[in-house]
């Protein structure tokens, strides 16, 4: 094969990886359905009134988009390494990073971006603001990639381990922590009025810097996993 | 060597104890509860201190790949993390009587808790990890990432408003009483001693462990009986 | 002060002792842990080392 550039591996990679979830298209659909009935449960659990539905709904929703992200993350690796194609990702001439970037990216477009999409419907029921709605949006638009990526690491540091996602998620709720933070608070801040911009530039440092290290740390990861 | 650590921390406990019940006076503000300092500072410092030591050996494990260096990682993770419950079973004794409540969601607190997760999470991957060489090299990985939360513990009373009380000891030095400062730092001291005792003689299991099917385990006396 | 106020500790006897107390039962429990594990580990290694002999 000739020399690919950056883009151009970038965006083989990404359409592949498109491809092979479509075919599979129940996996995506499955995390999309849990992350509505999580949702939904709560205020089943704790009664419709509706002054505390709308205060807990920045936060019931976050925790059902990371606990979606982690349940997702399974498959991000497994599949390529079950039929060997991750072996051969490892000896291929260019970056193993932008591999990774590749794979992160088309697992966050089907299974992070649902969610971002779903999550005005899932505000409504808690009755929040357009307004509250809105950044939300933007909130999940910066957090759910920085967790797919975080969550990356940890997908290939347990990679074929038996734990199954409990595993997983041990390792990589505690490094999500500060993304739940600032995206939670972004949407209460809009709620009670005060200064959203702190929070959701917080969030898009958090973004910049797994978009830096990740890649390479997950393919430090996934060398360590496969030798 | 392990039997000098092992006085010496006992000697540093039944002193700073002494000291930390005995000598030091009662609190203007806090009446005897502060007294909950002299263990709890100690063990918080610690958790955060052993949890470094821990990524640097695990780091050195990973780079230079010598066994010893994982090991002792690996002997000093159930202490930094037995250290992490007992500074935050500590804290929220102190906090009960001080500030009201069990527990806060502030920065301190809550970047503690996740040094808790932490060290559980590299205990778990470790263990569900068949092969040695990849579970030191991945609980390494995780334990070096996962350094970051350390400076956040400690400048969190800084950069955040938190309920928790900010640094009383600076560099430039501090306001306590002398028996204060002695107290804590006699208990510090033990705290240290104690820990580096303990994983000493964890790691010792280790290796025999890991390195059962060596020639020298089977000539140990211990064993040849 | 007197024993009994020592051990009252001014009203805060609870969370003093409670946390002291706990640290101590934390040190002894993972000491009689690290013991432990010393001990199977020897056993184990006594076994294979004499099943080996034979």
């Amino acid at each position: 094969m000739n020399k690919l550039s950056l883009i151009g591996l970038l965006s083989i990679m990404i359409r592949r990886d498109l491809v092979l979830a479509m075919r599979r298209r129940a996996d995506v659909v499955t995390t999309l359905i849990f992350f509505v009935i999580v949702v939904s449960l709560f205020p089943l659990g704790v009664g419709p009134e509706v002054d505390m539905l709308r205060k807990m709904a920045p936060g019931v929703i976050w925790v059902a988009a990371l606990l979606a992200s982690m349940l997702s993350l399974g498959r991000l690796f497994s599949a390529d390494h079950l039929d060997g194609t991750l072996e051969q990702m490892l000896l291929v001439p260019q970056s193993l990073s932008v591999l990774v970037l590749a794979k992160i990216l088309a697992h966050w477009m089907v299974s992070g971006l649902p969610l971002v999409i779903m999550a005005p419907v899932l505000g409504l029921q808690f009755d929040m603001t357009a307004q509250a709605i809105g950044v939300l949006i933007i909130a999940l638009l910066l957090g759910t990639p920085t967790l797919s990526m975080i969550g990356a690491i940890g997908a290939a540091l347990t990679l074929g381990l038996r734990g199954g996602g409990a595993l997983v998620s041990l390792l990589v709720l505690p490094l999500c922590i500060p993304v739940l933070i600032f995206g939670a608070g972004a949407v209460e801040a809009v709620i009670s009025g005060t200064s959203v911009s702190s929070h959701l530039s917080l969030l898009g440092a958090l973004l910049v810097m797994a978009l830096v290290f990740t890649p390479w740390v997950t393919a430090l990861a996934l060398r360590i996993s496969m030798e | 060597m392990v039997p000098w650590f092992a006085w010496s921390a006992a000697i540093m406990f039944v002193t700073g104890l002494y000291i930390s019940f005995f000598v030091a006076p009662t609190d203007v503000q806090q009446s005897e509860a502060y007294r909950i300092m002299f263990i709890h500072v100690p063990v918080s410092i610690l958790s955060m201190f052993i949890y470094l030591v821990m990524a640097g050996y695990a780091a050195l494990g990973l780079i230079f790949n010598t066994r010893l260096s994982s090991m002792m990682a690996s002997a000093l993770a159930p202490t930094g993390a037995l250290l992490a419950f007992l500074s935050l079973w500590t804290g929220a004794l102190w906090g009960k009587p001080m500030w009201g409540a069990w527990w806060v969601w502030d920065a301190r607190l809550t970047s503690e808790l996740i040094l808790l997760f932490l060290y559980l999470g590299f205990i778990a991957l470790h263990a569900s990890i068949d092969d040695p060489r990849r579970a030191d090299r991945a609980s390494a990985l995780l334990a070096i990432l996962g350094s970051v939360n350390v400076p956040i513990i400690y400048f969190s009373v800084q950069w955040w408003n938190t309920l928790h009380q900010g640094a009383s000891v600076k560099l430039t030095g501090t306001s306590m009483h002398i028996a204060m400062q002695q107290g804590m730092y006699t208990m510090m001291l033990a705290v240290w001693l104690y820990a580096i005792t303990i994983s000493l003689l964890r790691v010792r299991s280790i290796i025999l462990e890991r390195e059962s099917k060596a020639q020298w385990v089977s000539e140990l006396k211990e064993i040849k009986g | 002060m007197s024993w009994g106020e020592f051990f009252a500790m001014n009203g805060y006897a609870w969370y003093v002792w409670g946390s002291f107390g706990m640290a101590l039962l934390i040190f002894i429990v993972e000491i009689v842990m690290v013991r432990h594990r010393r001990t199977l580990i020897l056993q184990q290694l006594r076994l294979t080392s004499d099943t080996e002999d034979l």
